[in-house]
This record gives structure tokens, C-alpha cells and sequence, in this order.
């Protein structure tokens, strides 16, 4: 492993990085056609520190356990042929995978045939792509390789079924062929052939300071939660189960049963806020957000793992900024890119635009990728919609209140317990009530110039700003408790981002008014306009006197 | 706003046959919750009351059903073709309007349940460039659904547009 180290990248990057166009023909060529290329050889190497970091893992407590009952000399003798046999098998196994990959460029057509057995050909028309990706974990930027994702951004339901993916990995290149293949295939008119760099605008730089924002997230509570499930696990494992309820115990006579109550409280908010700021430094450390002339938006982030993903504005169908509560608490927002053909789902990662940011940047990187202007002021909703979140607050707390009465008078939970369980079960009625009046206050649909906007949600705000040609197809809806309020439900589908984004509760007339104006022609033939109520004709006798 | 704006009906009705349809529907839904509580209560004759009572009392809410709810379903579900827009009316409690313009209209599928072909029944599915937009017409007489399809295939043909 050694010899295959820290040597090669320095080596490799020099002989690379002078001339960033010979890459492509000197990386060997595989088969005796023309134009195919290879991957990169250092692939196996790769696989082989992967694997022999994996094996470590387990090699380690493997020798310890061994090693405890006999000697250590044993088990190094079983555990070390065991850990190179593995490494040898899965490099041999990449090396044939290597050796039968081979990718090429025409130029119509990308093309990728893989695999020894089962072949796999693979062809995508070029003027079809729409994203090329890069990616390298910290092994691959080692020798300096990137993965690249090439895809059409196709919905595998378009095609149906069955269909195979629109998609090509060339799992690793080199960094260069990488850039290279990636200019090629997004830039459909290429810019200066002279090599010099394009000009590129920088919309978005990470700032530091932005990692006071990541503890805020729901996900400090959650991962906090995955750490102690994690602990118990562990503890599990080694049977020793009872350690956590002896400790407590312990703790208890020392300090008090609140003190310890609080101090785990405290302990396991750390670790998560810990844990999150650690997830965030690693995803987006050296953010960049970059307009390149070709039409294209590119996110480029990561400390460990770097992340480049592009994103075609032509397919871009509007931006959602997106305000959880805790980081809206800080004035923070998230933003989001509404766009057809990302390849991954919209709930993941691939289509923020931002982190969570001070909302002015979030702000100006709406207004620069959408010609939007976020922080005007919506059309407000109906107080019946108020109404109807109260409601839904007061039942879920009938409810809560039930379970506590139940549980403290009916069944045996000790006193110190059912004073907890009550005073958590009051503060959750009381957030109740204060989430949905903050519910109804987020409640907000507009026009900015091209885009239609609907605001909604507290736990989750968010505020979409979405294309009105990108709006193809209107769904109403009413339930009968909306029919009695008045109130109405307008969902715009769209083939970008979440596929539906809806302007909820909004007065049931209005709302149709709104949604004609939004995309002309489509609603209008569908409604109906009741005669002027009794207001206009005391206006035209009032004319008339 | 001076004047209230309204949603009208779309213009057409489903095809009468829908109700039986839709009784069959019900009737099967309750005879697989019944028939079982039924053959168990007769087996297990300890545990007689236990079966039989709520095989009876679902058994009258599915005949009740069986009685109203087709007629009232059938008052709020309607459809309608234009030129520009294909516009449906359905759901109970929730009601649910969609219209689908004719320019971002992508496939347009005519399908037959097993249960709808013994009703001579067929659905057309409308689907968009969004997962979330197709448009479902179910319950239209057979000759009538494909004509429609071959009218909407038409249609969309005519109309220019990307689909996206």
C-alpha cells in the first residue's frame, strides 16, 4: 500500500497539469477503434485503499478478539493474509472492470460500453445531456481523479419502466478529462478555442460564518438521536446494556434527578449541534456558486469529498427559499433550484443553490439566477385559514392532554415523571397554537413578473418562485371543511422540482382570479363570473342622480 | 374583487353504467371484509358473536353504500374536451377539479379493468410532463373513450408546444 501512496498523485498531477489538452490522448486507449478512451488506471489503486481502510475496520477488533483468547502472534497470522487476500481480490476484480470500460466522445453521440460477461452499451445523444456532474472522495482527489456523472435529466417514468437509465458513470478519469469532458458536453457553442478561461461570474462565495446556522437544523436533534441508538448499540455488542442505567443512576444521587435530566438534555443537544456543524463543514466547505457563459449554473463544494454540479438555466423553472425554523429564527434561508431534469430527487442535496445563509444573500441569489424580488410583501389569506390551523392545533392538543391525564392518573408512572411528562405536554400545546398562527402568517401567493409565488409552511417555510410557463396544468381542490370556510386550494403542476406546488387556503374566489392571471387562457374558459354584487348598481344610480 | 368568481361544472356526465360500476366496486370491496368474518364465525363457534356482529353491521354500511353513494358520485363527477384543455370535476369530500392544457399534453391513454369491461367501461388517462398532473377520466362508455382518445391524440398533434 505504501509504495503506491503519497508518491504517484505529485507525479501524476505534474505530468498532468501543464498540459491540460494531452490528457485526453494519452490516457491508454482501449481496443484497437478509434477514439475510445479509458478510464483511469489508477482506479484499481483506489479500490484497493478503500478496501484495505474497510478491512482495517474490521481487522482490528477481529485481531483484539483473537488475539485476547490466544496470542497476538495468531491472530496476525490469520487476520493479515485474510486483510491482503481481500485487498488482491477486489483490485483484481477493478482491474477487470477497468479493463473492459471504454468511453468516446463523437460528435453526436456519447457512448460507453462496459462489462466483461454482460456487456452494457450505453448511448446518449449529445444535444440530450443536460447534466455532467463530478464528484471524488478523498482517495480519488489523493491520485486525483474525479467520478462523472453524465445524464439527460430524462424522468425514467417518460420512457416507462424497464427502460434503461439516461445515465453514464465513468467511474474515475482524471481530474482534467473530467473539466474537459465536462466543457464539452455542456457547452453547446464552445467559447474561446485559445484555452483562455471563460468568463465565469461568481454569484455565491461560502462564508465561514454561515456554519452558525447548521446546529440550527432539525438534523442536530436527529443525528443526536442516531448517536445515542448508535451507543446503545455498542454497549450491546460488548454486553454491557445495563452501563447507561447504572451511570444514570449514579448520576442521579450525585446531583438530582432535574440537574440530570437538564444535563442530558444539554449533553445531547452538543453532540448533535457538533455532529451537524462536522456533516456541514464537510459538504460545504468551499462553496461556489458560478454563472458560466454557456447558460450554465455550477455548485462546486465539499472539504473531504468535493461536489461539482451543473445545472442547464435553460431548464430552470424558477427557486424556492426554503426557511426552516430554527434557521428562520436567525434570519437565515436555504435556496433551492426548481428545475426539470436534475437527476436526483428534489428533496436531496443536488438542488440547493444555497446553504443556510443570512437571507439577504439568499436574496440576491434568487434576484441573480431568477430575476425575482423576494421580501415583498404576498396577498394575505383568509382569517378562515387561521381558523382551521387553530382548530388542528386545539385538536392535537385534546389529544396530548388525553395521553398525559392517561398516563399520569391511570397507569403507574412515578411522580417525577408525570410532572415532566405534563410540563413537556404544556409547552407542546402552547408551540401548537404558536406554530399555527405562524402557519397562517407564512400563508402568501403573488405575481413577480414572470414568476407566481406561494408561500406556506413554519416548521418548514418555504416560498416558490416558479415560472408561469413552466406551470403545465392547474389542480383545485376543496374539502368540505374548505367549502364551509370559504377557502380553496390551488395547485400549479409543473414538470420541474417538486412536480406540484400549491397556494393553500387562499379565499376560494380570489384565488381563480389569481390562477387566470397567472398562466391567461388556461382557467379563464372554466369560470364563471357571478353578476357584480349589490355595490355597482347604487354606484351607477349614485351616476345617475 | 367586486364580482365572485366561480369554478363552473364541466360540461359532460360519465356514462350512465359508472353507477353499476361503481356498486360492483363497493360490493366486492365488502363481500372480501365480510365473507371471511362470515366463514369465521361459522367455524369458530365460541367466538360466534365476535365474527358475526361486525360481518353484519359492515355488511348494511356496504349495502348503504351500495344504495346512495353511487347516485351522489355520479351528481359530481363530469368531464369536459375544448380545444385548449382537457378540465374534470371528481372526488366526494374532497373535491378535486383539474384542467390539463392541450399544448403540454403528452401521452393519452385509453384503459380497461376487467371489472369495467364486463360494464363496458374504459378510462382515459391523460398524463403531462408532470408526475403530478395527469388527468383521469374513468367511466366513459367504451366506443366513446377511444373516440375521445383519437380526438385528444389529434388535438395535441394540432397544438404547438414542447410539452414541458
Amino acid at each position: 500500500m505504501s509504495d503506491t501512496g503519497p508518491a504517484d498523485p505529485a507525479f501524476d498531477h505534474a505530468a498532468a497539469a501543464p498540459a491540460p489538452d494531452s490528457v485526453a490522448t494519452t490516457t491508454p486507449t482501449a481496443g484497437d477503434e478509434p477514439g475510445w478512451l479509458a478510464l483511469h488506471r489508477d482506479t484499481v489503486k483506489v479500490t484497493g485503499v478503500w478496501v484495505f481502510i474497510l478491512a482495517l475496520g474490521g481487522a482490528i477488533p477481529t485481531t483484539i478478539g483473537i488475539g485476547s483468547g490466544t496470542s497476538y502472534g495468531t491472530a496476525l497470522a490469520w487476520v493479515v493474509p485474510a486483510v491482503v487476500l481481500v485487498v488482491l481480490v477486489s483490485a483484481i476484480a477493478d482491474y477487470v472492470r477497468w479493463r473492459h470500460s471504454r468511453y468516446r466522445v463523437t460528435p453526436t453521440r456519447m457512448e460507453q460500453h462496459k462489462g466483461m460477461v454482460f456487456t452494457t452499451k450505453r448511448s446518449l445523444g449529445r444535444e440530450r445531456i443536460r447534466t455532467v456532474d463530478l464528484s471524488a472522495d478523498p482517495v480519488q482527489r489523493v491520485f486525483g481523479l474525479v467520478k462523472v456523472s453524465i445524464g439527460t435529466g430524462e424522468q425514467v417514468e417518460a420512457g416507462g419502466p424497464g427502460q434503461s437509465p439516461q445515465t453514464i458513470v465513468l467511474d474515475p478519469v482524471h481530474r482534467d478529462e473530467g473539466e474537459r469532458l465536462r466543457a464539452l458536453l455542456l457547452d453547446r457553442a464552445p467559447v474561446a478555442a485559445d484555452g483562455t478561461e471563460p468568463d465565469v461570474r461568481v454569484l455565491a462565495r461560502w462564508d465561514p460564518g454561515w456554519l452558525r446556522f447548521a446546529p440550527l437544523s432539525f438534523w442536530t436533534l436527529a443525528l443526536a438521536g442516531i448517536a445515542v441508538g448508535g451507543l446503545f448499540q455498542v454497549l450491546n455488542w460488548f454486553g454491557r446494556e445495563s452501563l447507561p442505567i447504572d451511570t444514570t443512576r449514579d448520576i442521579v444521587e450525585d446531583i438530582g434527578a432535574t440537574q440530570t435530566l437538564v444535563l442530558f438534555a444539554v449533553v445531547f443537544v452538543l453532540v448533535g449541534a457538533v455532529a451537524t456543524l462536522a456533516l456541514t463543514l464537510e459538504a460545504w466547505w468551499a462553496y461556489r456558486l458560478e454563472r458560466e457563459p454557456g447558460g450554465t449554473l455550477r455548485v462546486r463544494r465539499g472539504l473531504l469529498t468535493t461536489r461539482s454540479v451543473s445545472i442547464e438555466e435553460q431548464r430552470v423553472r424558477g427557486v424556492e427559499i426554503v426557511e426552516p425554523l430554527g434557521v428562520r429564527s436567525a434570519g437565515a434561508a436555504r435556496v433551492d433550484v426548481v428545475t426539470t431534469g436534475l437527476r436526483t430527487d428534489p428533496k436531496s442535496e443536488a438542488s440547493t443553490l444555497l446553504p443556510a445563509a443570512p437571507m439577504t444573500v439568499a436574496a440576491s441569489v434568487a434576484a441573480a439566477v431568477a430575476g425575482v424580488r423576494p421580501g415583498g410583501r404576498l396577498r394575505r389569506h383568509p382569517v378562515a385559514a387561521r381558523t382551521r390551523r387553530l382548530r388542528w392545533a386545539l385538536a392535537a392538543d385534546v389529544v396530548l392532554a388525553a395521553a398525559v391525564v392517561w398516563l399520569t392518573v391511570a397507569s403507574p408512572v412515578r411522580d417525577f415523571w408525570a410532572v415532566v411528562l405534563t410540563v413537556l405536554a404544556a409547552a407542546c400545546c402552547v408551540a401548537l397554537v404558536l406554530l399555527a398562527g405562524d402557519a397562517y402568517r407564512s400563508l402568501g401567493h403573488d405575481l413577480d413578473g414572470d414568476y407566481l409565488v406561494a408561500r406556506k409552511g413554519s416548521l418548514r417555510r418555504a416560498t416558490v418562485y416558479l415560472q408561469r410557463n413552466g406551470i403545465i396544468g392547474w389542480r383545485l381542490s376543496q374539502s368540505v371543511f374548505q367549502r364551509r370556510a370559504g377557502l380553496l386550494t390551488l395547485t400549479a403542476t409543473t414538470a420541474a422540482g417538486a412536480r406540484r406546488y400549491s397556494v393553500v387556503d387562499a379565499d376560494e374566489h380570489e384565488v381563480l382570479d389569481f390562477g387566470a392571471e397567472a398562466v391567461p387562457g388556461l382557467l379563464d374558459p372554466f369560470l364563471v363570473r357571478d353578476a357584480p354584487v349589490a355595490a355597482e348598481p347604487e354606484q351607477a344610480a349614485f351616476r345617475e342622480r | 374583487m367586486s364580482s365572485a368568481t366561480r369554478l363552473r361544472p364541466p360540461r359532460n356526465w360519465l356514462d350512465q353504467r359508472v353507477m353499476a360500476w361503481w356498486r360492483a366496486q363497493i360490493g366486492v370491496l365488502t363481500a372480501v371484509v365480510v365473507v371471511p368474518l362470515l366463514i369465521l364465525g361459522l367455524l369458530i363457534a365460541p367466538a360466534r358473536a365476535w365474527f358475526l356482529i361486525p360481518a353484519a353491521v359492515l355488511a348494511v354500511v356496504g349495502l348503504v353504500g351500495i344504495l346512495l353513494l353511487p347516485p351522489w358520485w355520479f351528481r359530481i363527477h363530469r368531464w369536459e374536451v375544448t380545444d385548449q384543455a382537457v378540465y374534470t370535476r371528481g372526488g366526494v369530500l374532497w373535491q378535486v377539479w383539474r384542467v390539463a392544457p392541450m399544448s403540454r399534453i403528452q401521452t393519452v391513454d385509453t384503459m380497461r379493468g376487467p371489472l369495467q369491461r364486463a360494464f363496458g367501461l374504459s378510462t382515459v388517462t391523460v398524463t403531462t410532463a408532470s408526475s403530478a398532473g395527469a388527468v383521469k377520466i374513468e367511466g366513459l362508455d367504451h366506443e366513446q373513450a377511444a373516440d375521445l382518445a383519437e380526438e385528444l391524440t389529434r388535438i395535441t398533434h394540432d397544438t404547438p408546444g414542447d410539452a414541458t
